[in-house]
């Protein structure tokens, strides 16, 4: 099988760590915070390295957007099975207000460059909760979608995906090329050993900035302020 | 013991309590659970105390590790870790030579297990990277206002700090030690050092003329029963010409280096003390970015040694880190070195600061009191032993930052020149450098740890910390510590608990929710996080972070031990004061613990 897999992993603040408020209340305090690759992203990535070692997907590349620190997460990915990296750098302002609409964009138009045949990402951020990026970029590609899978079989040209839905278990064929989204309990990640660490420094990862790609990262948002929940029980 | 006969009646009935307080000591979990094992759990199933080889679940699973070769490999990416990668590469590129330095460290990013006070002193740093203010190291504070108090309940004595004493901290920064060491990461990797956080070394390897070969990361894919998941792993081998270990106070590595190699037949047991800190952002107008503010007494008894730290840093918002420290060689086991501290802050002269303050940060490490008495032999055939883990922090100047340092970067100068050496005959496989400890004992550290070397021992005399205080002033402020005499300590901190019922319980107040706090939601701002299905370490005591807990049996009466390893800090306090000594801290899997930012 010639497909090729893209694979999104976004780099987000551990979710074991307590989040503070930054003081001018515009976001919330990183720098120096423990970040972590998007658990639902690490699952994506076994999934796609899972359908690579089964030999029904020639290549999995890992993508990710953001400043330098981003390199981190997709050597990870490197280190768990995938074969390259696309580095899409965004930083700066960019970086904050860079949301699902201007990703998945950029997803789109790298599924067209890299040919790809597949994207796998994980269903929503733990840093936004958004759960909409698969969902854009099946609809600017005009591929089908088989989002909160908890179950991926690859048939003939068709993929066979079980959807975790409200009633229960939702079961669809799509064609390819399509879109999934990882949910759960797909698989369980497996470990990104320390010798696959030291391989995985010996494999490509491409810097491209979304202007190549011709796709403008601006956002139509804007954050007003950022608060601290009060705690329940309380008025 | 002695034979029943030559006992007066007094005697059989001292040795008959001696006897029952033992049994007392054996707490009625691990009874019950010797007893009917069929319906409690064993408390651990490491394969320390449950190897895998007679283990039917590990039949067939693929043990063979991928090794992999290094010049120099380094535990521990901590000051001493990396400052003496830092320097290998220094010397290395000055004497245009390949050297290959590889550092694990068990945090998932350099400084995330870092916890100091910190008061830096500049003298190690300035040897090292001379130009370190143009590269950007985070020295942001010095040291503008110094104070020493002694508290009462009520009341603060302040002391005067003549030039001279240890405490005087004219010359030197507040750091957040976190971010210094992530700085010096940055420093290393740009020189070539090959990082690698998130790995544990977890073993020690062995040539076959027993010198020291490397180590091994751990295992990773193992349930909390013991058995391979199917995301097993095996750990990596990194084999290197000789390794440096820096774990830092009490490491699991380095205990086991002792036994295997005695470094410690000629000197004292190591003692320790427990460092417990927290951030806070305090009210602007009560911050004063360079003050730093050390005490002892209250709450403590003149007894206890320990004492608090609050540093007032200059990081762009009114940051405060303070502490408190107890000398874990405490007798009364109703003390509770945590809730000591959460009381210290209601001392008026500390609530004045703290009040309509924010805490953002909670951590806790042991740290190492022995000083010059307790330096074991530093360097063994294939490694050498570097900062806080054999031991070199001036107690009364509360500093090893800068000895741990010095220390790293001697170890590097010595070994560079044996490994460079192409015509080196060496004895062992791993190489064997004794001139790391002759350096070591010429250099500034041994002079300093010498002349402090009876301040912390002058404690034990009846009047405790006033003893101390009067014989700090006598010979060190005065004779700079040249007195012929070397005091001892009082022998190991695990021994130093007196049974409960000779002890006054202590009443400590309710953590009120806005100074004080209690224990787990300390944990939960620490960041600590753990692979939860992984086995405990092998071991009942305390810790720092609700590991060990009482919990009622779920059948009704009696109590049985939980241990709740998720919420480990990895403080090693445990381990160190267990009064039976049974409890042996192992790294858990890589990347797991605390998730310290800067402190």
């Amino acid at each position: 099988m010639s497909a090729r897999v893209l694979v999104g992993v976004k780099r987000v603040i551990d979710y074991a760590v307590k989040i503070r408020v930054k003081p001018d209340r515009t976001g919330v305090v990183t720098d120096g915070v423990k970040h972590s690759m998007n658990p639902f992203c690490e699952i994506a990535v076994e999934e796609a390295v899972k359908l690579k070692e089964k030999k029904l997907v020639k290549e999995v590349v890992a993508v990710s957007c953001g400043p330098q620190q981003v390199q981190e997460t997709i050597r990870t990915a490197l280190a768990m099975g995938a074969d390259r990296g696309i580095h899409v750098e965004v930083s700066g302002k960019d970086y904050e207000t860079l949301g699902p609409l201007q990703v998945s964009k950029i997803f789109a138009a790298l599924a067209k460059k890299e040919q790809a045949d597949l994207i796998i990402l994980g269903k929503q951020a733990i840093d936004d909760d958004c759960n909409q990026t698969g969902q854009m970029t099946a609809a600017l590609l005009d591929w089908p979608q088989g989002t909160f899978a908890s179950e991926v079989t690859l048939e003939a040209d068709k993929l066979k995906v079980v959807r975790e839905i409200d009633g229960g278990l939702e079961t669809i064929k799509i064609n390819l090329p399509a879109v999934v989204t990882a949910d759960l309990r797909l698989n369980t990640p497996r470990y990104a050993t320390l010798p696959n660490i030291m391989k995985a420094k010996k494999k490509k990862i491409t810097n491209v900035k979304p202007a190549d790609l011709g796709v403008d990262v601006s956002s139509r948002l804007e954050v007003l302020k950022v608060e601290k929940l009060k705690e329940a029980g309380r008025i | 013991m002695f034979p029943a006969c030559r006992y007066s009646l007094q005697a059989r009935r001292c040795v008959g309590a001696l006897k029952a307080v033992q049994a007392e000591h054996v707490a009625p979990q691990v009874c019950s659970t010797r007893s009917s094992s069929s319906t409690l759990s064993r408390i651990t199933t490491h394969y320390s105390v449950y190897p895998r080889d007679k283990d039917p679940r590990w039949e067939g699973v693929e043990m063979e590790r991928f090794a992999d070769e290094a010049d120099v490999v380094i535990v521990g990416g901590g000051p001493a870790g990396l400052s003496a990668a830092i320097r290998l590469k220094q010397l290395a590129s000055q004497h245009e030579k390949e050297l290959r330095v590889c550092v694990v460290e068990k945090a998932s990013q350099i400084g995330a297990h870092t916890l100091s006070g910190a008061c830096l002193e500049p003298t190690a740093l300035s040897e090292l990277i001379p130009d370190w203010k143009e590269r950007g190291a985070p020295l942001n504070t010095p040291v503008t206002e110094d104070k020493f108090s002694i508290l009462t309940e009520k009341y603060r004595i302040p002391v005067p700090i003549l030039p001279g004493l240890p405490m005087n901290n004219h010359g030197n920064y507040l750091v957040r030690l976190g971010h210094f060491v992530r700085w010096l990461g940055e420093q290393a990797e740009e020189l070539g050092v090959e990082l690698y956080p998130g790995y544990a070394a977890s073993e020690v390897l062995f040539h076959e003329d027993g010198s020291v070969k490397g180590i091994a990361t751990n295992d990773v894919g193992i349930a909390k029963d013991g058995s391979p998941k199917d995301v097993f792993e095996r750990g990596m081998e990194l084999h290197a010409k000789v390794t440096l270990f820096g774990e830092g106070c009490h490491g699991h590595l380095a205990k086991q280096l002792y036994k295997q190699f005695n470094l410690r037949g000629n000197c004292e047991p190591q003692t320790y003390a427990i460092g417990l800190k927290e951030l806070w952002v305090i009210d602007e107008k009560k911050w004063c970015p360079g003050r730093t503010e050390h005490s002892v007494g209250w709450p403590l008894n003149r007894n206890t040694y320990g004492g608090s730290f609050l540093y007032h840093l200059n990081e762009g918002e009114p940051l405060v880190a303070l502490g408190f420290v107890v000398g874990l060689d405490y007798t009364n086991p109703y003390l509770s070195p945590f809730r000591e501290f959460q009381r210290w802050k209601h001392h008026p002269s500390i609530m004045s600061t703290l009040e309509g303050g924010n805490r953002i940060a909670y951590g806790a490490r042991a740290l190492n009191e022995g000083g010059f008495q307790s330096i074991p032999k530093l360097t063994f055939p294939g490694g050498m032993l570097i900062g806080c883990s054999p031991g070199f922090m001036n107690v009364p100047k509360i500093k090893g930052t800068h000895t741990a340092m010095k220390s790293g970067m001697l170890a590097a100068e010595s070994a560079f020149s044996k490994i460079t050496d192409e015509n080196l005959q060496s004895e062992t496989a791993g190489l064997y450098i004794p001139e790391y400890e002759e350096a070591f004992k010429k250099s500034w550290i041994w002079k300093e740890l010498y002349s402090v070397r009876n301040i912390r021992p002058s404690f034990h005399n009846y009047f405790g910390l006033y003893g101390g205080m009067v014989y700090t002033g006598i010979f060190y402020w005065i004779l700079r510590g040249k007195e012929p005499w070397t005091l001892k300590h009082n022998g190991l901190d695990a021994d130093q608990l007196k049974p409960a019922k000779d002890c006054t319980p202590i009443e400590y107040p309710k953590p009120d929710g806005k100074i004080s706090f209690d224990l787990l939601s300390s944990v939960a701002l620490s960041g600590t996080n753990h692979e939860h299905d992984q086995p405990f370490c092998p071991a009942e005591t305390q810790s720092f972070s609700c590991v060990y807990e009482y919990v009622p049996l779920e059948t009704g009466d009696g109590m049985r031990l939980q241990i709740n390893a998720q919420n480990c800090v990895h403080c090693k306090t445990c381990d160190i004061k267990d009064p039976s000594q049974n409890i042996n801290w192992v790294v858990p899997e890589g990347s797991g613990g605390p998730a310290y930012n800067g402190m």
